[in-house]
């Protein structure tokens, strides 16, 4: 989503509204709205032209605090009714926020056809693999064996992975990002905002009351060079504390992890954001299925392709310019019409 | 050839298999009989399927138009002329005949194969059962090849060509100039050369059959002496868009109308998207939920927004339309109800929606609803659920059926000039002092008249404030879960509706002379009671007539009306809801008369009933 910059000294304050934050003390959600309200001001985007739709759920209630337009929704339906915003709408910065029960779960078909239609929209996902607000039931990221309060047995069913479910819709920009790193989310947020169409940014977020250190294993601060994967357009992809790793293609055309020292710098996958075809993106976001595994963040796509709102307003203004405003009373005349006296 | 009859209405239901084109001579011979300047109503009636088997019963599809030289109301009980393409369609529609009636049939489809498809054990062009009727066999298949060999056209597509056969013969019965339909027929088929003169060979043919085959002896309707105005033929759904339109353009917004594929709702999309200069965006959303909720984002940001569908899709929309109910902001949806429950009968006609408009949502959620009464009405109705929807910042049903979606009549155009202005200002300004003196905006801080809120779209400098679905402190809507502060804001939404009936029109009545008895109608059952009423008036006897258009609130003088009579019978395509719903209102002992055939009421069978009525 980019809307112009107006000349304008914004801080922080500016997008920080009176309400009391509410959400747990020491939940991940704190540190992202942090950097949203960090990161608002320097986009240069006033507050009164900033909108934030959510739909229900613990990161949901993130619109009311900020000091802009917000609409806290109903469950699942926030990529709808942003949609509606931003068709309506052109000068508006939308930003849909929502967990992964509210956008992977209930809310699954409208995030995804948001995505395939490209619809001018900053979609954070803050995902924390459990539901929050409801207490702890198990969600659509949680990993095969879950128990939760719903399942004492541990759960069942397989889990998504967000990246590869927004690449299979369509998505035109795809990013990965975690509550521990303020400069990171800022940039990738900021990239996002700077995309034309769906920005689509899974942000690993830790509930600490219901799913406590479900990243630790990749995110606590020893571990994370060695099992985070930090992705930069048209650089090797390289992680470890050295460098020693790396992401290189095996045989099938399929990328893997390996060591550096191993395969050679030259041989690494070298990270292309901008690849019009989506299948090494994709695989790129199949490199872990769970957050044990060495796991990329960054951008994962970033491609260019007509906003939907942007083209539905233009058969709008062209149906203006070709046949004049339609003029009401020709309307109703239209047809065959015949005159009583 | 005889001599030309006259008479004051006809009514004729042209019948096939749902291949055979029959919706497209029913709608030219509507549009012709429109210009001509009868008086007119429609009922086409066709299957679900989009092609159930050739020939069967289940595959039959019919129009039928009841033209007149006088007002009328209804597309008429049963024909006076059944023109059947084929077994099927005559053993489809037989019943509905009178005896006395005429019945044309394509006598070159009475093979042995054609009658078993229609389960017909014997040819009932031979074995008496018509005795009732004057038939007449006319070979329209063999005729129509033909007349088209000349042209090179192959056997198979030459007796596609049938209909316009059926439809000159017609045209020439009734004595139509067929000119219009061959210039629509140029137009409609301009880039199928062959098909374009196979079709005008057809028609011509027709017409010259019943000059010279010595059959018949050809009629006359004369044009009928309706109000003076500008009139033009309209189904349902076209006046539901055109009024949509217009009340965008009267508020001075932009449309946007979020749908989702569904019979009989889909031409008000289909119409909509053609007019896109008239600053009306269509969005066919993902799902009948996204569609309200696009709409409702559409609102937020300051359009004037539309979500259409049928009873399933209300069923969908239902938590959404909670939503706005909440958050305040102007929605309209548009039901065209068909048969329920479930998918039900997705093409025939229902009114058992009402009681799901006015309570099918979680917690006390009232919103006006608002039904039109014909197909031409779809116009004012739709212009008044937005103008409610705008006025008072609130969801608004608007209830139509398949009956009027489909069905034509003639429509007194009016003058877009003496529609009302309903222009509702944004908010623009700081609305509210805090006790530092300082100023801020409250989005609930009420309309004292209205108790509307302010409208507050993003990007008015100043004003940005959130709103939701959580209950909301009463002006500041802050989130609030005190227990007073709900008990409130539960008071203050359905006071809020309740208001409205201070804002609508009377009760519309038709009450001539003095009665006992009164029947209260709502939404497309007007035409039969109607009718109904003329037939009581016309054997010297009172009955008094009121129909509503809003069916949320009550107009506020409908409690009075009632007192005034014995009787109070109310007819409805379902088990009773309006009845249910003023019983309940007035302690009224209203009789319910009800319906649930898929089709309008018949005039006879409401004659009849008010007749008991009036007899007890
Ligand atoms: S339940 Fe979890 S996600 Fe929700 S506010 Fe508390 S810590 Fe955060």
């Amino acid at each position: 989503m980019s809307t112009a910059a107006t000349p304008v000294e914004l801080t922080r304050k500016d997008f920080e509204s009176d309400q009391e934050v509410r959400w747990c003390p020491g939940c991940g959600d704190y540190g992202i709205l942090a950097s949203i309200q960090f990161l608002l001001p320097e986009l240069g985007v006033e507050p009164h032209n900033t909108v934030f739709i959510s739909g229900i759920g613990c990161a949901a209630r993130l619109p009311y605090y900020m000091n802009t337009y917000g609409m806290h929704g109903i469950h699942g339906r926030a990529p709808a009714l942003a949609t509606g915003v931003a068709m309506a709408r052109p000068d508006l910065s939308v930003w849909v926020i929502g967990g992964d029960g509210d956008m992977l779960s209930i809310g699954g078909n409208h995030l995804i056809h948001a995505l395939r239609r490209n619809v001018n929209l900053n979609i954070l996902m803050f995902n924390n693999q459990i539901y929050g607000l409801t207490k702890g039931q198990y969600s659509p990221t949680s990993e095969v064996g879950k128990v939760t309060k719903s399942t004492p047995f541990g759960s069942v069913d397989h889990p998504f992975n967000p990246i590869s479910v927004a690449i299979g819709a369509e998505a035109s920009f795809v990013a990965r990002t975690h509550d521990m790193d303020r400069k990171h989310m800022m940039e990738t947020f900021r990239r996002a905002h700077a995309h034309q169409g769906s920005s689509f940014v899974e942000v690993f977020q830790n509930c600490n009351v219901f799913n406590d250190g479900a990243y630790d294993p990749i995110l606590k601060r020893d571990v994370r060079a060695d099992m985070l994967i930090p992705l930069t357009h048209g650089e090797p992809i390289r992680f470890g504390a050295d460098g020693q790793h790396g992401v290189a293609i095996n045989e099938f055309g399929e990328p893997y992890v390996c060591e550096t020292t191993e395969v050679g710098v030259a041989n690494l996958l070298i990270h292309d954001e901008h690849r019009p075809d989506p299948t090494l993106a994709f695989a790129l976001s199949r490199l872990a299925s769970s957050p044990h595994m060495p796991t990329p963040i960054g951008v994962f796509r970033d491609v260019e392709r007509p906003a939907y709102d942007a083209e539905v307003r233009a058969q709008v203004s062209h149906s203006i310019e070709r046949s004049g405003a339609g003029d009401l009373n020709s309307l109703i005349h239209s047809g065959l019409v015949w005159t009583v006296d | 050839m005889g001599a030309t009859t006259t008479l004051d209405r006809v009514v004729i239901r042209f019948a096939g298999d749902s291949g055979d084109g029959m919706q497209l001579v029913g709608d030219r011979f509507t549009e012709l009989s429109a210009a001509f300047g009868n008086d007119l109503a429609t009922l086409p009636n066709y299957p679900a399927e989009i092609r159930a088997p050739a020939g069967t019963l289940n595959g039959v599809s019919s129009f039928q138009v009841h033209i007149s030289d006088h007002d009328i109301v209804t597309p008429g009980d049963g024909p006076n002329v059944l023109v059947a393409m084929n077994p099927a369609a005559l053993m489809a529609n037989v019943a509905d005949l009178n005896p006395g009636s005429t019945i044309i049939v394509n006598s070159d489809a009475f093979s042995e194969r054609d009658l078993e498809k229609a389960h017909c054990t014997t040819n009932p062009l031979e074995d008496g059962s018509l005795d009732a009727f004057t038939v007449y066999q006319v070979p329209m298949t063999s005729i129509t090849v033909e007349a088209t060999k000349p042209l090179g056209v192959k056997t198979r597509d030459a007796e596609r060509s049938k209909n316009f056969f059926a439809l000159g013969l017609i045209c020439w019965m009734y004595t139509r100039p067929v000119a219009p339909v061959l210039e629509w027929v140029e137009k409609r088929f301009a880039n199928k050369e062959l098909v374009r003169e196979a079709n005008l060979a057809a028609l011509k043919a027709g017409r010259n059959f019943g000059e010279t085959a010595e059959l018949f002896s050809p009629y006359e309707v004369k044009p009928a002496s309706l109000p003076s105005g500008t009139y033009r033929n309209v189904i349902g759904n076209t006046a539901t868009a055109l009024g949509l339109v217009a009340a965008a353009h009267k508020a001075g917004l932009p449309l946007l109308y979020a749908s989702y594929p569904i019979t009989p709702a889909s031409d008000i999309l289909h119409e909509l998207s053609k007019l896109k200069h008239f600053n009306v965006t269509t969005m066919q959303a993902e799902d009948e939920i996204a569609a309200a909720a696009i709409a409702i984002g559409g609102a937020f940001a300051g359009s004037l927004a539309i979500t259409g569908t049928s009873g399933p899709g209300l069923d969908l929309k239902s938590e959404a339309i909670g939503l706005a109910l909440s958050l305040e902001l102007p929605l309209v949806i548009v039901d065209v109800q068909r048969g329920g429950p479930s998918t039900g009968l997705p093409t025939k006609t229902e009114q058992a929606d009402l009681l799901l408009a006015m309570y099918g949502r979680h917690g006390e959620s009232p919103l006006p609803i608002v039904a039109a009464r014909s197909p031409s009405n779809c116009f004012d109705a739709a212009f008044e659920a937005c103008r409610i929807a705008l006025k008072y910042r609130t969801p608004v049903i608007l209830l139509t059926d398949g009956y009027l979606a489909n069905g034509a009549e003639p429509w007194l155009l009016p003058d877009p000039e003496a529609l009302a202005d309903i222009a509702v200002p944004f908010a623009t300004e700081l609305n509210h002092t805090r006790p530092d003196g300082s100023q801020e905006y409250w989005p609930y801080l009420r309309d004292p008249e209205t108790l509307a809120r302010p409208w507050a779209v993003p990007g008015t400098p100043g004003l940005q404030h959130r709103i939701g679905g959580i209950e909301k402190q009463d002006g500041s809507g802050n989130i609030s879960y005190q227990p007073a502060n709900h008990e409130k804001m539960v008071r203050l939404r359905q006071e809020k509706v309740d208001r409205i009936a201070n804002d609508t029109e009377r009760v519309w009545t038709d009450c001539e002379g003095s009665s006992t008895t009164l029947v209260l109608g709502w939404g497309s059952t007007w035409a039969a009671i109607t009718a109904g009423v003329r037939r009581i008036r016309i054997r010297g006897l009172e009955v008094h007539q009121a129909h509503l258009t809003h069916l949320n609130p009550f107009p506020a003088d409908l409690g009075e009306l009632l007192k005034q009579y014995e009787h109070v019978l109310i007819p409805e395509m379902n088990l009773g809801q309006l009845s249910k719903l003023i019983r309940a209102e007035y302690l009224v002992d209203a009789i319910s008369f009800t319906q649930v055939n898929g089709l309008p009421f018949k005039a006879a069978d409401m004659e009849q009933r008010i007749m008991e009525v009036l007899n007890s």
